[in-house]
């Protein structure tokens, strides 16, 4: 199916926030970010479960998930996310993450799937590359 | 890609009907042939229209709606509407907070669908989704308009049944009696009713209505007003009951093919208006429309016969 679908006119983005915590600032300013460099961003709000999200991102149709978490579960939930994703076959769609993460963590992160871990003091303007170029690169784009 | 789009869709994919629904937003010519191709397959649908102020409650009294369409039974597709920046292009969608206890129910499929530059209070896009979930088989579709205005009325050329969604605090009585968005409903939601002014607000809105009843010839029975708090949860068994006896109304009232006409009608309207639109905002930004305005400044020509060459290039 993806081979011989066009690239959009417009990148869609879910931002979720998997789990218990309820501290969304970060998810929130990612958004508003992604907002205005010109993506058409899906807001899950809190608590959803990683089944809930992975439903979320098909149904939308997204390029990307974004999982926002700041309660520790990081370890559980993304993995979590990015197996979904490959059972329901739509991988395709990227997972990148942020939150207090430990740098150890991070690796094993990546290793399982997630494309990018994004920390605290991190700039939005480092987010939206990351997420632009993952998309260009998932339709062939090239940078410009 | 067509073909095989198409039968993904009728067997229940939501992989494929999501891809779908995005080519139709990007208007990418592959959406035709699929559409065109899922038409038969759509007209059994309900219709729900959801409008009403930005943060009077739409998407929670549409998550509370969808709980008792599906304690009933029904299947239910949504389709959320929220407004694009008109600087970056880019979108908040965030309806969906409200919506996700429904999120992994497989009778349910929500969309969130960003305004992408159209007036009206829908996006261009919006009945073709529609046809799209009907196709698919859902039992009700309901669509939430972006957050309105007074003058955002289109909602009613698409659904069946039209929900007015209005707080207490927004304005004097006067509001009550201007046209446009006061005029549309088939049932008022008197949403946040525990706020003060919802006893006042109700009562405004139950004069208006009856200044209008003699002049208005083609409603048959005034709308209903239901009280609600959607947060809380009361009032949602009155609403719910309301929406049935005004489907019902609708349905015997109206043959299949009377509805299907309106949505046809409608589904042809944004179709030709949003190719016009993209043609019109090309020759806007061409070296000859600047010549015009160039002309215009100089005396050579005035506004209107610019306009009418403007036009010309249309048909061109």
């Amino acid at each position: 199916m993806n081979s011989s679908t066009p690239a959009p006119t417009t990148y869609r983005i879910l931002i979720g926030k998997p789990g218990l915590d309820g501290h969304d600032r970060g998810a929130k300013v990612i958004a508003r970010a992604l907002r205005d460099a010109g993506f058409e961003v899906i807001y899950s709000g809190l608590h959803q479960t990683p089944g809930a999200l992975v439903r979320t991102a098909i149904e939308e149709d997204v390029d990307g998930i974004g999982l926002s978490i700041l309660s520790g579960a990081h370890n559980t939930l993304m993995p979590k996310v990015v197996e979904l994703l490959q059972e329901e076959g739509a991988d395709d769609i990227f997972v990148f993450g942020g939150g207090v993460i430990p740098e150890d963590d991070i690796t094993k992160l990546e290793e399982a799937g997630v494309r990018a871990i994004f920390t605290p003091g991190t700039n939005t303007s480092e987010v939206i590359d990351f997420v632009k170029r993952a998309c260009d690169d998932k339709y062939g784009r090239g940078q410009d | 890609m067509t073909g095989e789009l198409r039968e993904a869709i009728l067997k229940g994919s939501r992989r494929a009907a999501a891809r779908l629904m995005r080519l139709i937003d990007d208007d990418a010519p592959q959406a035709r042939a699929t559409l065109t191709a899922l038409m038969p397959y759509a007209g059994d649908a309900y219709i729900l229209g959801v409008t009403g102020n930005p943060g009077s409650g739409k998407s929670t009294l549409v998550s509370r709606l969808i709980a008792r369409f599906r304690e009933r039974g029904d299947t239910v597709g949504c389709i959320a509407i929220d407004p694009t920046s008109p600087f970056s292009g880019g979108a908040i969608l965030g309806d969906r907070v409200r919506m996700q206890e429904h999120a992994e129910d497989d009778g349910v499929f929500i969309r969130s669908v960003a305004t992408r530059g159209s007036l009206g209070g829908l996006s261009r896009s919006t009945p073709a989704m529609v046809q799209v979930l009907d196709a698919m088989g859902f039992d009700t579709v309901i669509v939430e308009t972006v957050g309105v205005g007074q003058d955002e009325v289109e909602i009613i050329r698409l659904a069946d049944t039209s929900l007015v969604t209005l707080v207490p605090g927004l304005g004097d009585d006067i509001q009550a009696d201007k046209a446009g968005l006061m005029e549309i409903a088939d049932v008022f939601v008197l949403n946040k009713s525990d706020l003060p002014g919802s006893q006042h607000l109700k009562r405004r809105i139950q004069t208006m209505l009856s200044l209008h009843q003699n002049t208005d010839a083609a409603r048959s029975a005034a709308p209903a007003i239901v009280a609600t708090s959607a947060t809380s949860g009361d009032g949602i068994d009155e609403l719910f009951a309301e929406v049935e006896i005004h489907r019902r109304s609708v349905e015997e009232d109206q043959s299949r093919q009377t509805r299907l006409q309106k949505r046809h009608t409608h589904l042809i309207r944004a179709i030709a208006r949003s190719e016009l639109e993209a043609r019109f905002d090309e020759h806007v930004r061409s070296d000859r429309f600047s010549q015009l305005v160039d002309d215009l400044a100089a005396g050579q020509i005035d506004p209107y016969k610019a306009a009418s060459q403007l036009l010309s290039w249309l048909a061109e």
